[in-house]
């Protein structure tokens, strides 16, 4: 995965280059932090929703003050986002919709509304409906603004605020984000009003999308916000990690996205041509997702087949050495061909089979070839498996009184999770019996 | 009550209707709230559909309409519905990718069956993509529709930021996303009606089996339904008509075409035939209505105008739908409440004569009151209520009765909570004095049917169930 420091080295970026990193980084984190609460809250259309119907509000706060100041700008579409999520809820409620098409409904609505009063005030206001799908990054660090001395980019001033803000109040109340996030009706039993935290966290999610609005668009906002936090749900299993994970998959994806924008058409036959860094953003974040859920450990794709193979494998072994066992009591020579024969007819795969062969004999539990043989400890592991198989099927009927042909099926499942330990309470419970139910002789320990 | 909180958002859309309705014509300024009516010469070629222009366009757009009122219901139905959302967003790359290819290829990239197919391969990749992540990743839907949606649509954006830069004729991609309704041509408004009625068809021709998978899959994939491929055969529409309408109404007005008529449509009727008509309906008169003001306003966009046409006729149904709206399900609320009260009198009523004995028959307020617990001027309704009902009148100036039939009613609904009573201590084990509770609240729902049922369970224990003693005239 290449780093900034590789990208920089392979690339001749300008400081406007780096702002345009900065800026998309930034926005990126800010946007991620409120993110994996809509993620876990299963609330992820919620950003689409609000996203688009923050529109409105947007319009109405120019018309009303006439002025495009950040702050009345914030206010109205933050005021609107929150009502997107009341209006919602009161239509799932009181109407009793499907949560998803009230979503629909309301969003499509506010949005319409939001392009008429843009087009009523098309003379006067600098909105046009293209910036607001697009967003533009790149004009980004063009725009200046001085506070406290410094002279930064005016959007690195709004999302460095409002990623501020969203960090200082998440951490602040952490606790309680938490509980209401994950169990509303104990958040509420331990008094904290988990209808507030609710609307609250939409607050937030309003606020950073209108401030992300102008940097990467309204359709990019909804990419910032559910890609990182969806991407850190495959790495990790806590709260405070997913947070931190989202958060550097936001801030990662910022160079990469700005990367592929510059470089990526030249791949496809466009050379000299550069494309849109938001774009590039939401290729990044995608890139990302798909990365970890092939290969991130434990949720991932490979991780789960790999244990999944493993498992197999080691329950392929442990048939194994049972039938090698049990040909060994009828007197058979173990022919290769004849046990793969049989082991196949058991519905395992080659490649599990080729596996669980390879690593007897690696461990020095089968020798021969042509012909497999048990070594002194292979028999040894192989008795127990026949004597944990027996010991059930003995168990099952003196205890479950199962008939004699539904012995076999359950004791062959059961083989492959017994302890030595519950070997032994086996044996306590079953009277240390010579026979199994079938007549078969239980193989006894050496000692 | 709770529609009344809905008001304001009422108000709210009734004033931009209005505004939009609003001709603005000439330099105007923006705080001119003005609403200049069109002339009635207009509003007259307009609804009479002489403008070619206008004909084409209602005509287009009241069948677009049709069919996503249609295809919205079933995906409504398999709470789907945001699916549209994220398909027409994921529509975005294979446009620009397809107009690219054919631009490469020396062909005019502008050629829209080649934006067609680009656009729904794309489309149909999302929908795998959701598919794909719903089954490997412990994501929940949800998240899944965000992450195509958005992933998708930023490859778009990137793919068209390079037709940009490359130039060609690329002017007009755009459409994609805002629509161009007011310049539908005959070619679109024919295009949209020949697939729409083709999938109308195929919906009323499968009805039975798609009904099965919106409502019970499990069961239809039980039966041997082929649900796998009814559930393609549905995202397949679902393309289509998102790809048609697309370029003919953009994508906001395609996802509210997709939702708003067949979530409207559900406060009307229990009754999936009268949804779906219901739903083609809504969407066919919204999209015929809000093309038809755009028409007279022409500076605004007919697709938002369309969206709130259709969010006006939601809003009307959620609140006046006679099955599921507001006033239905309050007024039914209301009603049972009523009967309940009425019910708690005529029992109060009776156990005060039952305690009385026979030598009163009827009681002041004060005495009802003390019967049992009221909720505040719940009393006072319960009286009125029976009183309208026949079921009391009054002794004197302060005393109330139960009248013949009041007697029957009261001693109906007394026998059943103490039918109730015995069945909770004889067959669920619960102490006598936890009874009444429950009593007190099955008491008004026990029909005659379940009152017979339990008559059976109780009659070996008590073979004589003639209790309590009717109260007869004589009492009275």
């Amino acid at each position: 995965m290449p780093t900034m420091p590789a990208i920089l080295a392979t690339t001749t970026w300008t400081s406007l280059d780096v702002w345009i990193v900065a800026i998309g980084a930034i926005s990126g984190v800010a946007c991620a932090l409120p993110g994996v609460f809509l993620l876990l809250r299963r609330m992820s259309m919620m950003g689409d929703a609000i996203s688009h119907a923050v529109l409105p509000g947007l319009a109405l706060a120019f018309l009303l003050t006439n002025t495009r100041d950040p702050y009345v700008m914030l206010t109205g579409a933050a005021i609107v986002g929150v009502l997107t999520a009341v209006f919602t809820q009161w239509i799932h409620s009181a109407g009793r919709v499907d949560e998803g098409a009230s979503m629909g409904v309301v969003f499509t609505v506010l949005f319409a509304l939001g392009l008429i009063l843009i087009v009523q005030a098309a003379n006067h206001v600098d909105l046009d409906p293209g910036c607001v799908l697009y967003g533009d990054i790149e004009a980004g660090p063009l725009e200046t603004l001085r506070f406290a001395g410094l002279a930064l980019p005016r959007s690195v001033w709004i999302n460095g605020g409002v990623l501020v803000i969203n960090a200082a109040i998440i951490f602040a109340l952490y606790k309680e984000f938490r509980i209401s996030t994950f169990d509303p009706t104990l958040s509420t039993t331990l008094g904290i009003n988990a209808t507030f935290m609710r609307y609250l966290l939409m607050t937030l999610v309003a606020i950073t999308t209108v401030a992300a609005f102008e940097t990467v668009g309204s359709i990019l906002v909804i990419a910032m916000l559910i890609v990182p936090a969806a991407t850190a749900r495959m790495w990790s299993d806590r709260l405070g990690n997913t947070l931190l994970v989202a958060a550097a998959v936001a801030a990662l994806s910022a160079p990469i996205g700005h990367w592929l924008a510059l470089e990526g058409p030249a791949w496809f036959g466009y050379p000299g041509v550069d494309t849109k860094t938001a774009g590039g953003i939401a290729i990044a974040l995608g890139g990302l997702f798909a990365l970890s859920v092939v290969f991130a450990p434990r949720h991932g794709v490979v991780s789960k087949a790999l244990h999944r193979l493993r498992l197999s494998v080691r329950v392929a072994r442990e048939d194994l050495l049972g039938l090698l066992h049990r040909l060994g009591e009828l007197g058979r020579p173990a022919e290769n061909a004849m046990v793969n024969r049989l082991m196949r007819a058991t519905q395992v795969g080659p490649i599990t089979l080729g596996l669980a062969m390879r690593s007897l004999r690696r461990e020095g539990l089968v020798t021969g070839r042509g012909r497999v043989q048990l070594s002194q400890r292979g028999a040894e592991a192989a008795r127990d498996i026949v004597r944990s198989h027996r010991l059930w099927e003995t168990y099952l009927e003196q205890h479950l009184a199962l008939p004699a042909d539904h012995l076999h099926h359950a004791a062959e499942l059961l083989e492959h999770v017994t302890s030595p330990e519950m070997r032994e309470g086996l044996e306590r419970e079953t009277g240390q019996p010579e026979l199994d139910p079938h007549g078969k002789p239980i193989p006894r320990s050496p000692d | 009550m709770r529609f009344a909180r809905l008001a304001p958002a009422l108000i709210a859309i009734g004033c931009v209707v209005a505004t939009a309705a609003a001709d603005a014509t000439g330099p105007r300024s923006i705080t001119d709230v003005r609403v200049q009516l069109p002339s009635l010469d207009q509003v007259i070629r307009v609804l009479s559909l002489r403008d070619y222009n206008t004909a084409v366009v209602v005509i287009g757009v009241t069948c677009l309409g049709i069919a996503s009122g249609l295809i919205g219901s079933f995906m409504l139905l398999r709470k789907r519905a945001l699916l549209g959302d994220a398909l027409s967003h994921a529509t975005l790359p294979g446009v620009g990718i397809a107009f690219l290819v054919m631009t490469a290829f020396g062909a005019e990239g502008k050629w829209l069956p080649g934006l067609l197919i680009g656009g729904a391969i794309s489309g149909g990749l999302g929908v795998l993509g959701i598919l794909a992540i719903t089954k490997l990743t412990r994501l929940t839907e949800d998240a899944a529709l965000g992450i195509v949606l958005s992933v998708f649509f930023g490859i778009g954006v990137a793919v068209l930021g390079v037709v940009q830069k490359v130039g060609g004729n690329a002017a007009g991609l755009e459409s994609f996303i805002y629509g161009k309704t007011a310049s539908m041509l005959f070619s679109d408004a024919a295009t949209i009606a020949i697939a729409g009625g083709a999938i109308a068809m195929i919906c009323i021709a499968l009805i039975k089996e798609l009904t099965l998978l919106c409502f019970d899959s499990a069961f239809a994939a039980s039966q041997g339904w082929p649900t796998l491929l009814l559930d393609t055969l549905l995202m397949v529409f679902v393309v289509g008509v998102t790809i048609i309408g697309l370029q003919a109404v953009g994508l906001i007005l395609m996802i509210a075409l997709l939702i708003i008529p067949a979530a409207a449509a559900r406060f009307w009727t229990e009754r999936l035939t009268v949804m779906l008509i219901g739903a083609a309906v809504i969407g066919g008169v919204s999209g015929a209505i809000g093309a038809a003001i755009s028409a007279l306003a022409p500076r605004l966009p007919a697709g938002a105008i369309i969206v709130l046409v259709a969010g006006a006729a939601f809003l009307f149904s959620m609140i006046c739908g006679p099955t599921r709206g507001v006033i239905a399900r309050a007024w039914r609320l209301i009603r049972l409440q009523r009967r309940i009260g009425r019910q708690h009198l005529l029992r109060a009523m009776y156990e005060l004569s039952e305690e009385a004995g026979a030598n009163a028959a009827s009681f002041t307020t004060e005495q009802i009151h003390g019967q049992r617990y009221w909720a505040h001027g719940e009393l006072r309704a319960a009286i009125r209520a029976a009183r309208r009902a026949g079921e009391i009148d009054m002794a004197d100036d302060s005393r109330l009765r139960l009248s013949p039939r009041g007697r029957e009613a009261a001693w109906r609904v007394t026998r059943n909570h103490r039918l109730w009573e015995l069945f909770m201590v004889t067959h669920a084990d619960i102490a006598p004095s936890h009874v009444d509770r429950d009593a007190d609240a099955v008491e008004h729902v026990l029909d005659p049917a379940m009152v017979r049922e339990l008559e059976a369970a109780l009659s070996e224990q008590y073979p004589d169930l003639r209790f309590p003693p009717k109260l007869d005239a004589g009492i009275a």
